[in-house]
């Protein structure tokens, strides 16, 4: 009797979970995004947003809660009840050069989430003032190399990316510049328009028109392939830097313990809006890369997370030991 | 100049369809609305109507959130003139004179002041945008980090000349500004600064938190103090409307304040904020009887208000010629062009000049129609004044809460508010003035920053200050402004001690 009754239970509960997971959502769901509305992440979120509330017939709201380079948006994330309702974007930074940069986080990156999938990724280009004397990638490094060129370096700011990547950048390199860190990546890019400053590391999206405008050169985009939105432009890989591969990829978490029914639900309308062609084309048109199919797993996801956080934590942290 | 009517044509052509004309109606409509919300300011208003726009195609959109940004705008001063709210950093100045009027029951003057002023601004300012926009693009280029930082020395100069009684309490305040911007991650090495261990304030403190709290919440427990006191408007509430008289008197700041604030808008990294001040303290010095001054000159609200549309306007200039975002507000349009599928660039007036011109003619369109909506609100407005205290002051602290709130969607900035809100009241029982530390708040974050990018670019050497004309030139002033400041003081104490 009592092992009827044990299976019983263990059947409605099973069948209500299925249940949940099946009528999911009933009621609009909160897309934490952890930087200011307007920006790469943002627009990635909304664009893919829109596609989830057709898909799933509720509202996909996105939040914008921005601070402490994402952290906060991802910490209120990582303890929001796993419902299902509430979701977020990690991206690089909160997800991979966090756990260096800020010693008293409040989450793991790698522990406190349920990974749903990698959304896009978006392109790295190290660009240079148009004046700037030097023809190729190999005579801008070999210039970098060089303590009495005093090579200007532009960032947006500890724990953004342009400062992340270029981090990355000086360390393989061994570049030997000048620093000056900006409040975010207008004003530096203003700047580097103007000529103030020599060079600076971004995301495809903030540069491609003022690639294009001709107001500033591009040495090379840190992928594997070329991007369609800047076809002249050589990979790392074509003009001899191949170690230097860097994307600052966006990818949707839900919060550990959410039920896996609806994880799975979420991955598979991601997966579907990666295929469908309006948002494809609109990721497509930001230079952004979209991952294969292998790559939209959240197992996938999961092992991007911890690989970044290994490679990213001893690069950041000897900066950290150097600029004190 | 034939270029410039055939592109006005064009933008005039693009702007004046049912379409956009109705898109840039509800812009402003919604935006003055909003922006009427004390603490809801043109960040918060666009990202929260963002959505709105996803439907509409692009020209359309941009000019939707445009009108949706002056509209904002507008609002915010409302909100500085009638409950001492500044809406954000421009409308700081607004509240000085702004608000002594509407004590005064001169409400109704001084909304339809700013409104006016700011309409002859903006129709100065679309103009400006329309022909010099490209050209003045390339001069705003040359101004490099040590040139803002002599530019944001002059700011705190004029900081000073702001204040109302002592000059040593000014220098106090803009002091304890410059120390409250300097709470935050450190920009170059990530280490946190004054934060006391409290996560929340690691970003630093927001500006809208602390002018809400300095200004508004203070405003409020002062008046709850006293219970004669405790109406806004005490007695009649007198004209409507401003009348040929006072425009007179406005007309000569308005027509400055213009210059200035087109100027300034210019310059990236939010030269803007600095019109509103820099005309304040030109009215004041060049005003007769500078006495009036903060208590309700109508000169004080004219000049601020034009200053800020006119910097509001022009800050377009660098977005749309070059593509990059001058401040906050700009990077959010950009977003907006992004998420609508123009990513905006150096090339936007050739590729796409139905977009850009049509923009630039929607602007004009948009001032005139705020002018259309606000003067009829006026009255609304200022009869709002009438009701009650006891439900107005627990309206308005709701809607400060929801406000700062929706900012950041974070809490804490309410009881950061609160707090702020205390110490203004304490401020204000000192007899010392928020507004100079309001002003040295804003500039001291631009200041650090770019202090420290022209000392690393130039190896740590100061000589970079004094070695580039444009920033040499700059100190030179704000050493003057501050010697003519301090004089007078001084030559008063010497003679008050041989008195005695």
């Amino acid at each position: 009797m009592n092992r009827f009754v044990a299976v019983l239970a263990a059947a409605s509960a099973l069948f209500a979970t299925a249940a949940i997971a099946q009528n999911y959502p009933t009621r609009p769901v909160t897309i934490i995004v952890p930087f200011a509305a307007g920006g790469p992440t943002d627009i990635i979120a909304r664009i893919v947003g829109e596609y989830f509330s057709k898909a799933l017939g509720q509202q996909f709201i996105v939040e914008n809660t921005a601070g402490a380079g994402g952290t906060t948006g991802i910490t209120r994330g990582a303890q929001a009840k796993p419902d299902g309702y509430t979701i977020m974007m990690g991206h690089m930074g909160t997800h991979g050069a966090a756990p260096a940069l800020y010693p008293n986080l409040k989450y793991d990156p790698t522990k406190d989430f349920e990974p749903i999938g990698l959304v896009a990724g978006t392109p790295i280009l190290i660009v240079a003032r148009k004046d700037f004397p030097a023809a190729d990638l190999k005579a801008f490094v070999a210039r970098l190399k060089d303590p009495s060129a005093k090579v200007k370096q532009a960032h947006a700011g500890v724990g953004s990316v342009s400062f992340t990547s270029c981090t990355l950048l000086s360390s393989q390199v061994g570049a030997k510049s000048i620093v000056a860190a900006y409040r975010g990546t207008g004003p530096a890019l203003n700047d580097l328009v103007g000529g103030q400053v020599d060079y600076m590391c971004d995301q495809i999206v903030n540069l491609v028109e003022q690639v294009k405008g001709g107001n500033v050169k591009a040495y090379a985009i840190a992928t594997a392939q070329r991007s369609p939105a800047l076809p002249d432009v050589p990979t790392t890989k074509e003009a001899g830097l191949p170690e230097y591969q860097v994307s600052a990829w966006n990818a949707l978490f839900a919060p550990k313990g959410t039920p896996k029914e609806i994880v799975a639900k979420l991955n598979e309308t991601l997966v579907k809006a990666l295929d469908d062609e309006a948002t494809r084309k609109r990721l497509l048109d930001l230079g952004s890369v979209i991952p294969d199919k292998a790559g939209r797993s959240p197992q996938a996801l999961a092992e991007l997370v911890k690989s970044e956080v290994a490679r990213w934590t001893p690069i950041l942290k000897a900066y950290g030991a150097a600029g004190q | 100049m034939p270029d410039l009517i055939g592109n006005l044509g064009l933008g005039f052509a693009t702007a004046l369809t049912p379409m956009n004309l109705a898109l840039c109606f509800l812009g402003c409509l919604v935006g003055t609305l909003i922006g009427v919300l004390p603490g809801v300011g043109p960040i918060a208003t666009i990202a929260m109507l963002l959505p709105l726009t996803f439907k509409v195609e692009p020209t359309g959109a941009l000019i939707m959130l445009a009108g949706i940004y002056y509209g904002a705008q507008y609002g915010g001063s409302t909100t500085a003139i009638l409950i001492n709210v500044p809406g954000e950093a421009t409308a700081v100045v607004t509240c000085l004179d702004g608000h002594a009027m509407a004590r005064k029951g001169q409400a109704g003057i001084a909304l339809g002041i700013a409104a006016l002023g700011s309409f002859f601004a903006g129709t100065v300012a679309t103009l400006v945008i329309a022909a010099i926009g490209a050209p003045l693009t390339r001069l705003a280029l040359l101004f490099g980090p040590a040139e803002y930082f002599g530019l944001m020395v002059l700011g705190l100069g004029l900081a000073i000349v702001l204040a109302r009684g002592s000059v040593l309490k000014a220098i106090i305040m803009v002091l304890s500004g410059l120390l409250l911007s300097t709470v935050g991650t450190d920009l170059e090495t990530g280490q946190e600064r004054l934060t006391l261990g409290i996560a929340d304030l690691s970003d630093g403190i927001d500006f809208a938190v602390l002018a809400m709290g300095v200004f508004g919440i203070a405003e409020i427990l002062r008046n709850l103090e006293n219970p004669e006191a405790r109406a806004v408007v005490r007695g009649a509430i007198g004209r409507l409307l401003p009348s040929a008289a006072d425009l007179r008197k406005a007309f000569g700041p308005i027509v400055r304040a213009t210059g200035l604030g087109s100027v300034l808008g210019i310059l990236p990294g939010n030269g803007a904020v600095l019109a509103p001040f820099a005309s304040y303290t030109l009215e004041k010095k060049l005003a007769r009887d500078p006495s009036r001054f903060g208590k309700g000159a109508i000169e004080g609200v004219a000049g601020p208000e034009a200053a800020n549309n006119a910097g509001a306007q022009t800050a377009f200039i660098p977005l749309l010629t070059l593509g990059i975002p001058p401040n906050a507000v700009m990077a959010l349009m950009v977003g907006a062009m992004t998420i609508h599928g123009v990513i905006p660039g150096p090339q936007v007036m050739t590729k796409s000049p139905t977009l850009f011109w049509g923009m630039v003619a929607s602007m004009w369109i948009g001032n005139l129609m705020l002018l259309v909506i606000n003067l009829p609100l006026i009255g609304l407005w200022v009869r709002l004044l009438k009701v009650p205290y006891r439900l107005m002051f627990t309206i308005i602290l709701l809607f400060c809460c929801i406000g700062i709130y929706s900012i950041n969607n974070n809490p804490w900035d309410v009881y950061f508010t609160a707090f702020f809100g205390l110490a203004g009241y304490l401020l204000i029982k000192f007899g010392l003035e928020p507004a100079p530390m309001l002003l040295g708040f804003v500039l001291g974050r631009l200041m650090e920053e770019k202090l420290r990018q022209a000392l690393a670019l130039s190896e740590g050497s100061f000589m970079t200050f004094v070695q580039r004309p444009v920033s040499a030139a700059l100190l030179m002033i704000a050493a003057a402004i501050i010697v003519i400041a301090v004089l007078p003081a001084v030559r008063r104490g010497r003679e008050e001690a041989f008195r005695e």
